[in-house]
């Protein structure tokens, strides 16, 4: 069984808020297949930094608005 | 579905056919004579033959009936092709190594060409299965 990444993304919702771009737009401007960007958006794959940057890019978002990685719980002391 | 799925699909299929063609040809024979002692290169050449080119004539079918953007590649497919290679590569070395063990040991020469044959068969398969398993639940490349 594939470990699911703890990186979450916001792509399909920032899509939408950026006129409506379609998956197959959005992977011809960042340069990967539609299948890539589905994978993505549904977390069952995680993309290089290089291309989650493009991704960011084409949304016109800060990284952070498109990808987030969970708070780790602090330990104790 | 992209090009490089369908390819790693059909070499599963391929490749389990053929074995599997070759199997029951060589176990028919057996009844005969020991299983040693069947005459297996020609059939198991035959097979290997068979499969290369079955391959790759569905290959061209499958590219015919795909949309063009299908055949596009990108750096998931890169490393979902190299994640299969790299576990169908571990079964050959496997499959050298045990055929080295029964060099040394002196097997009949069947069972070493069967080792080997054996190994191809598990690399192509395994290494296809590995590659439609990323793509269809997922891959993460941590």
């Amino acid at each position: 069984m594939v470990k699911a990444t703890q990186v979450t993304n916001d792509i399909r919702r920032l899509r939408f808020a950026a006129g409506e771009l379609t998956q197959a737009e959005l992977a011809a401007r960042v340069g990967v297949t539609r299948q890539t960007i589905i994978a993505i958006e549904q977390g069952r794959y995680s993309p290089s930094l290089e291309v989650a940057f493009h991704i960011a890019r084409v949304l016109d978002r800060p990284f952070d608005d498109v990808f987030q990685y969970p708070p780790t719980e602090r330990k104790r002391p | 579905m992209s090009v490089s799925e369908k390819r790693a699909w059909i070499m599963v299929v391929v490749a389990s056919a053929a074995y599997a063609s070759y199997l029951v040809i060589i176990l028919d024979r057996s009844r005969e004579v020991p299983l040693a002692l069947v005459p297996y290169a020609e059939t198991l050449l035959w097979t290997v033959g068979g499969a290369i080119v079955a391959s790759i004539l569905l290959d061209i079918i499958s590219s015919l009936f795909s949309p063009r953007s299908a055949a596009a590649k990108d750096q998931r497919d890169r490393e979902i092709n190299r994640l299969g290679d790299y576990i169908g590569q571990s079964f050959l070395v496997a499959g050298a190594v045990a055929a080295l063990i029964m060099a040394m040991i002196r097997f009949d020469q069947f069972w070493i060409a069967n080792a080997i044959y054996l190994a191809f068969v598990l690399s192509a398969i395994l290494g296809s299965v590995a590659k439609v398993f990323a793509y269809r639940r997922g891959f993460q490349t941590w």
